[in-house]
């Protein structure tokens, strides 16, 4: 059986990988990827914790993880294409969308 | 015994290593459809590991949810605008984000790892608290993961039902179109007589990209604008 920590490690990886590619891209589809990305990190952490405790929780944790991970898509991918059909598209990069900047 | 064991180490090391590389092609290519496709290498990959933990139920879900429905839209948004719009997002990097963004990630993978790898069995050492509903049986996955959403958790699958109702509203708003154009302007652009002229349009001018892309943008950000003045022109003759 594969011990726990390496489901674990693996999801860490994933998480930081994810995470370090959020901050680096620019291109805002590019960055909900990672956002995926991450969140498949942490539901896999929840299955292997579920697992070693016997527990069904970890798994209805990851079922609502889905939907909402569905609805921020779908509103995310919707507020990019508004962005790029009113601004054009040359100014629909994540540095320039700033209106709500402090 | 011995060789169930190596078996099983083998799949997770295949479907991790999976996992990993496309992790990796997420961020580090520059096409946003690779990106994509690298992405459903990454969930085809923690739908495997999902198997080997007997959650096949998730494992099914995470295929037709993730690459069957979620993938598929991030390519219908890459090809709605186009894939060299898409990569026009781009902007060059600077080193300070990089370095910024990888110490950041490794920070965080880091800790974790060092949190992870002096024990050797279980993470925490302890066992199931709760009763027998939430107890997981692996020959009844479906059972159990319906027992629980229904008695435990059924507020929070109510409350998911209001989220994803709001979600479809939100997105109906957010494509409808603006008021007062009849037609599509991006997808339809006007016919320019003088092709000189919007050349010289002041607001298709954009200093980040080359001059070739901003010919090339100039009709549609030209489009644009103009869907922009009728919306606010019939906004105004309204209020």
């Amino acid at each position: 059986m594969v011990p726990q920590n390496a489901y674990v490690m693996l999801s860490a990886l994933m998480f930081g990988i994810g995470a370090a590619g959020l901050l680096i891209r620019r291109n805002p589809l590019v960055m909900f990827m990672c956002v995926e990305l991450m969140l498949n990190a942490v539901n896999l952490t929840f299955v292997a914790f579920g697992r070693s405790l016997g527990d069904a929780g970890g798994q209805v944790v990851v079922f609502f993880v889905l939907v909402v991970a569905a609805t921020e898509v779908v509103v995310g991918l919707g507020l990019i294409v508004a962005i790029s059909r009113r601004r054009g598209a040359a100014d629909a990069n994540a540095d320039d969308i700033s209106m709500m900047k402090g | 015994m011995l060789a169930v064991n190596a078996v099983q180490m083998f799949t997770f090391a295949i479907a991790a290593s999976i996992c990993l590389c496309g992790a990796i092609g997420v961020v580090a290519f520059r096409n946003p459809v690779h990106n994509a496709l690298s992405l459903v290498a990454t969930l085809f990959g923690v739908a495997v590991l999902f198997v080997a933990q007997e959650a096949y139920f998730l494992a099914a879900i995470q295929v037709i949810v993730y690459a069957g429905a979620i993938v598929v839209l991030f390519l219908f948004v890459i090809m709605l605008l186009g894939v060299d719009t898409v990569k026009s997002f781009a902007v060059e990097r600077r080193p300070v984000t990089l370095a910024v963004g990888g110490i950041a990630g490794a920070t965080i993978a880091g800790l974790v790892l060092l949190a992870a790898l002096p024990n050797k069995g279980t993470l925490t050492g302890e066992t199931n608290s709760l009763g027998a509903v939430g107890a997981l049986d692996p020959k009844h996955d479906v059972n159990v993961l319906g027992k629980v959403l229904f008695s435990n958790y059924v507020f929070a699958f109510e409350i998911t039902s209001i989220l994803l109702t709001i979600a479809v509203i939100g997105a109906v708003v957010l494509s409808r179109r603006p008021k007062g154009a009849l037609i599509d302007l991006d997808e339809f652009p006007p016919v320019v007589s003088d092709p000189a002229d919007a050349e010289s349009d002041p607001s298709s001018t954009d200093s980040g990209s080359d001059s070739e892309e901003s010919a090339k943008e100039s009709q549609t950000s030209a489009g644009s604008a103009e869907a922009m003045a009728g919306s606010e022109s019939a906004e105004s003759a309204e209020h």
